[in-house]
């Protein structure tokens, strides 16, 4: 251990200035925090020449020392200014140099969540029931095994009527009992052959006027190929009200179909024949997109609502008109995405359902 | 469907030259006859007219003769030797002869190419075409020799155009009839429609006053015929009209002359020999269906009559039938044996006993009008939808008979050399159709159209119907005898609509009253897909159709309700004749397919209904159309229609979360499927009880949650599926799956609108547990009971630890819970905090058997 060395002189302002030198020559060069931290020790800590100078001050004679204080302070001042300011600089390089050292290759795939999808089938068959619902209408449902009497008698399907044979019905045979023996009769009952039977239920069960759109699952035996399959859907919409006319389906129709495909679509009717419209019309829509150039394609059935159909729900044919209209959604979405074969829409393979992902 | 030869309208409706197939078919379904098809010509290239020249028999190695023939093609076509050598194995032609050539590059009926060959040692430079080759019928042994085929030599020349000469090359629109369009299965409708279309003159051939000699009335000695109809069919007498003409001594050998066998191909029908060939050129040209017997085999007086329930019949396509007490049959009476034979279905079918024959030559012609229902019924019944019935069903003239009638004995007698007998039968009870009171102003308050009154009655009579100009806006209109489809005020303002043209309806949308927006359950419905959806679930779609052994791989007792289901009458396969009664079963196939294509981990689900019946239900009452049913009728309905929940389900099989970079994946589990049960229940905004069901079928007898309402009532099943199941079904390990009623899930939700809390602003506490109690005591169990303990202090509570091992003992577990504690009105002291703990242990302790962990 060496001999302790005498204080520095705080009048010495050569050797003052020395000390301060070498402490700003060595905060500039510290090349850390800790090496800073080292830095400060040395030069500002108890043994350094600033502060020892600044203890001898003490032991000056009166008038020197003001001088010394004159001295020494200012210079220790310019010192911890300079720790400080070292010490921000070292700051941020500290957590610059972090976050550089955190980075990551944000491009590596981040699907740990897998994803879900809706149907087509459903989405769209929302969409179209909010197309309606901003019409004012409302949306009605209906079961899917249907009392014959609804699927075509109140419809003016009376038994023996041709277009009767003509829808390909599931006939029901009866329940399978676990014990015991079969049902007998008939009951009567059908897979519904189209969603207007929708139309006589919410006219029996709400009555007039009324505005409502019946989107929903119908059955025919079709076996499935590319274009046909058993198990469909269809969207009806009825209107019964005072006053209206064929005028008003156009213009329903118009509307809907520019709500489907774009402002350039719009429908035009053929004479056909339905039992529970009359007239009635083949409705084909003007489709820019179809295939080998812009034409008119088939869409649904519609018409003016037929008395019969008005009689058998309670509502008088004299006061009240309405129309109807009713068009496939298989057709509707295959038509909107290029959609080529039945199958993808009805074997439930994800894939097909992913590429939709939730919204229509 | 018809199929409309252009020359054969043209008999009725002014056609503009060059008028093709595409225009025409474009003019009728501005009217409502819509193109199903447009059958392109049969034959196209070199099809000709040859004469035999010489015919060598050549007998071959392997037996057969054939015949190596030198045939006149025609200058344009001949070799320089003035003819061409064509092999030919066919016998029934000889020198001389005219035939049907075709050379090669002609395209024959199927496709087949005709070119040169070498065979049997020469060069076959064409074929000599036999009646089949040229698709004209199915006798393939026989040359066409045109002569036999009723074509007049004179008019034929070597060379000739045969496709013209056959009417080969003739484009066919078939078209499309809508039911209410009797009229239209015939010429006479067709050209009548044109005629509405394109304002084209139009000769209506179906009127008396159409015919060259108007045709006779009934005489005394017409052949008898009795209507003896013991049972009509909703009042209807099955036949209102038969007229009965006799032609005799025609010639049974005279060939169908070119024309007409031209026409009735081309419109889709078979040449088969004159007399039916005329009858069924009459019913195509009118509508009127027609029946021709062999005068020697039915004797007087021939009775319409319904069958007796043993009778039976062999009809014309030899099947031998079992008639139906509801069959109207047209009988004869041999031996005075009034109606004792029958001779066909009325309107369907004749039967094969008293069909004309190659050696007739004394003919009865039927021209009769039959009820539509009882004609509908028994083509049904026996499966025959005969051109006939195809007629009747729909509708037919009946002013039609007697004109109809008059045009086959003209025809035999100018064909078949057959004298008209005078004795003409005619029974008629035909009742003149009603008059419908027509308000003027209704097509306009339908349509939307002004139509003017002139503008109406023009139509009207147009279409045909006699219209009385009444008083004010009344119209008195009686619709023609063709048009039984017109019976009240809106089929004729279709008519008018339809003429007037369907292009001139403006386009004006409707103003709604204003709706409620979607329903409760609708908005559900759509937040349970979403929320599905949002937790990585695929929405499928799947056929309803389930076979018994679908439910057997699910292994359900045989007692299991949801094996009572609908059975199918026609199923489309066999194997699947049952609806399902749970979404499960076909859902399960559909995440079976996407795992058998590579897709190994698939989460999907099915928003549907199922029908689940109740065993012995009422049959649905049959009521009739066009009246309200009473409040009992509507309730009968009801009670027959089975329950339909719609229900949610879905399948989680495979990774939850994929291995990645991020290490590796986690499988699916039980509590993947009980999440999104949850998930389900929450949205719908209903508390659901969760507890274990051991017996509840496809699922893990240990892995399988009983979801229910607060008041027990069972709502659905989650959880890990049966390792049976899943193997049975290919399906990964550990594959889970729920299923929910949806239905019941939306009506026990209140709809009330959520009472808000405020939200506390004081500090929250913390405070955690370790409870040890037995391990068959359910978490659930523990979480009630903290509940209860903590009282109102408690803000949330997380179970975020289960222990088992040696340390908690065998036989028991460890459940560590984190509790927030917080008071709406102050800071919580520790007093608070201390008198929940004890609260929390001494709750615990009491219900569940908890001991605090130290």
């Amino acid at each position: 251990m060496s001999a302790p060395e005498p204080l520095p002189d705080p009048l010495d302002v050569a050797a003052l200035d020395t000390a301060v030198e070498a402490a700003l020559a060595d905060i500039a060069a510290a090349p850390d925090l800790d090496a800073l931290k080292a830095v400060r020790t040395r030069h500002t800590g108890d043994r350094s020449t600033l502060a020892l100078a600044n203890r001898a001050i003490g032991a000056l004679p009166g008038p020197d020392k003001s001088a010394a204080g004159k001295n020494v302070g200012p210079r220790r001042g310019r010192l911890n200014q300079a720790l400080s300011a070292r010490q921000v600089e070292l700051e941020a390089e500290r957590d610059a140099r972090v976050l550089a050292d955190e980075a990551v290759d944000v491009t590596l795939p981040t699907d740990r969540a897998p994803r879900g999808a809706r149907h087509p089938i459903e989405s769209i068959q929302e969409r179209i029931a909010d197309f309606f619902v901003g019409l004012g209408w409302e949306i009605a449902d209906g079961p899917e095994v249907e009392t014959e009497w609804f699927n075509f008698d109140a419809l003016n399907f009376g038994p023996d009527h041709p277009a009767r044979q003509m829808q390909d019905t599931f006939y029901v045979a009866g329940t399978e009992v676990l014990d015991g023996a079969p049902d007998q009769d008939p009951p009567n009952l059908v897979l519904r052959t189209h969603t207007s039977p929708v139309q006589a239920r919410s006219l029996l069960e709400r009555g007039v006027p009324l505005y409502i759109a019946c989107p929903g699952k119908t059955f025919r035996t079709d076996a499935l190929d590319a274009t046909h399959t058993p198990v469909f859907h269809q969207v009806e919409g009825l209107a019964v009200d005072k006053g209206l006319t064929m005028a008003n389906l156009v213009g329903t129709l118009d509307a809907f179909a520019r709500a489907m495909f774009g402002p350039e679509a719009r429908t035009r009717l053929r004479p056909s024949f339905f039992p529970f419209t009359e007239p009635s019309a083949e409705m084909d829509l003007w489709f820019p997109q179809k295939k080998g150039g812009p034409g008119w394609i088939e869409w649904g059935g519609c018409g003016m609502v037929h008395p019969n159909v008005l009689r058998a729900t309670g509502v008088d044919p004299e006061e009240y008109s309405g129309f109807a209209f009713g068009m496939g959604i298989e057709r509707t979405l295959m038509l909107r995405h290029s959609i080529a074969d039945m199958h993808d829409m009805v074997e439930g393979d994800v894939r097909f359902s992913t590429q939709f992902g939730t919204e229509i | 469907m018809p199929r409309i030869v252009a020359d054969w309208l043209a008999d009725h409706v002014d056609l503009p030259g060059g008028l093709t197939t595409e225009q025409l078919a474009a003019d009728l379904v501005r009217v409502g006859l819509e193109e199903e098809e447009i059958h392109p010509a049969a034959v196209s290239g070199p099809l000709v007219v040859g004469r035999v020249l010489e015919l060598t028999g050549e007998p071959q190695k392997n037996g057969k003769t054939i015949n190596w023939c030198r045939v006149d093609v025609g200058p344009e076509h001949n070799d320089d030797d003035g003819a061409r050598g064509i092999v030919c194995g066919a016998h029934n032609f000889g020198v001389g002869d005219l035939v049907v050539v075709s050379l090669p590059g002609t395209v024959l009926p199927g496709g087949f190419e005709i070119a040169a060959r070498k065979t049997y040692g020469h060069v076959s430079d064409g074929m000599i075409c036999s009646t089949k080759e040229l698709g004209l019928g199915e006798d393939h042994d026989g040359i066409l020799v045109l002569t036999d085929a009723g074509h007049d030599e004179e008019a034929l020349t070597p060379g000739q155009d045969a496709i013209a000469l056959l009417g080969l090359g003739d484009e066919v629109l078939e078209i499309n009839v809508t039911p209410d369009r009797g009229y239209a299965f015939s010429y006479r409708g067709v050209a009548r429609e044109y005629a509405h279309s394109t304002g084209a003159a139009f000769t209506d051939r179906g009127l008396p006053d159409a015919l060259p000699t108007s045709p006779p009335a009934a005489t005394e000695d017409g052949f008898a015929v009795v209507v003896d109809d013991g049972a009509p069919i909703d009042g209807r007498v099955g036949c209102d009209r038969f007229v009965t003409r006799v032609v005799r001594g025609i010639d049974p050998a005279a060939p169908t002359p070119a024309w007409m066998r031209r026409r009735l191909e081309g419109s889709g029908m078979r040449s088969i020999s004159l007399t039916v060939d005329v009858t069924n050129y009459v019913m195509l040209d009118l509508g009127q269906p027609l029946h021709a017997y062999d005068l020697t085999q039915v004797a007087e007086p021939i009775v319409v009559r319904r069958a007796t329930p043993s009778e039976r019949l062999t009809t014309l396509d030899d099947v031998d039938r079992a008639l139906d007490a509801e069959d109207l049959l047209i009988t004869d009476s041999p031996d005075g044996a009034r109606g004792a034979r029958v001779l066909g279905l009325a309107g369907v079918m004749g039967g094969a006993s008293s069909e004309v024959s190659g050696t007739t030559t004394d003919v009865l012609i039927e021209a009769a009008h039959f009820d539509q229902v009882t004609v509908a019924r028994t083509a049904r019944r026996h499966k025959l939808p005969s051109e006939a019935a195809k007629r009747f069903e729909r509708g037919v003239d009946p002013h039609l008979p007697a004109v109809a009638a008059q045009r086959v004995v003209d025809l035999l007698v100018e064909l078949a050399g057959g004298t008209a007998d005078p004795a003409v039968g005619d029974v008629d009870t035909t009742t003149p159709p009603r008059p419908i009171l027509l308000d003027v102003t209704l097509p306009t308050r339908t349509a939307g159209v002004d139509y003017t009154r002139d503008q109406v009655v023009a139509i009207l009579d147009q279409i045909g119907c006699a219209v009385v100009d009444g008083s004010g806006d009344r119209l008195e209109v009686t619709p023609p005898t063709w048009r039984p489809d017109l019976t009240e005020p809106a089929t004729l303002v279709e008519e008018v609509v339809r003429i007037a043209g369907y292009d001139q309806i403006p386009s004006l949308l409707p103003a709604a009253p204003g709706g409620r927006g979607l329903t409760a359950e609708q908005r559900l419905r759509r937040s349970v897909a979403r929320a599905l959806a949002d937790a990585g679930l695929v929405e499928v779609l799947t056929y309803p159709f389930i076979g018994e052994p679908d439910l057997d791989a699910l292994d359900l007792p045989a007692d299991d309700p949801r094996r009572a289901a609908l059975r199918l009458v026609n199923p489309l396969a066999e194997d699947r004749p049952l609806l399902r009664t749970n979404l499960l079963v076909t859902l399960l196939e559909a995440a079976r397919r996407n795992v058998s294509r590579g897709l190994d981990d698939v989460s999907v689900f099915e928003i549907g209904l199922v029908s689940r019946p109740t065993p012995g239900s009422p049959a649905a009452p049959q009521l009739p159309v066009g009246v309200r049913p009473s409040a009992e009728q509507l309730d009968a309905l009801a009670a027959a229609t089975p329950s339909q929940p719609r229900r949610v389900a879905g399948v989680l099989a495979g990774h939850a979360v994929p291995t990645g970079w991020w290490g590796e994946g986690r499988p699916v589990d039980w509590a993947d499927a009980v999440e999104a049960a949850r998930l389900v229940a929450q949205v719908v905004g209903v508390d659901v009880v969760v507890s274990a069901d051991p017996d509840h079928q496809p699922w893990h007898p240990g892995r399988c949650a009983r979801i229910g309402l607060p008041d027990g009532t069972l709502v659905g099943h989650a959880g890990e599926l049966h390792p049976k199941v899943v193997e049975r079904l290919g399906l990964p390990a550990r594959a889970s799956a729920f299923e929910l009623d949806l239905s019941a899930l939306a009506a026990a939700a209140s709809g009330a609108p959520v009472v808000a809390s405020s939200v506390s602003a004081f500090p929250a506490a913390k405070e955690d547990f370790a409870f040890v109690v037995d391990a068959e005591v359910p978490a659930q169990d523990v979480h009630a009971a903290i509940v209860a303990g903590a009282g109102e202090l408690l803000e949330d509570v997380r179970l975020f630890d289960v222990f088992t091992g040696e340390q908690v003992g065998a036989g028991k577990k460890s459940l560590a819970y984190s509790l927030r504690l917080r008071a709406v009105d102050r800071t919580l002291s520790a007093d608070d905090v201390r008198s929940v703990r004890d609260g929390v242990v001494a709750a615990t302790a009491e219900r569940v058997g908890a001991v605090l962990r130290g």
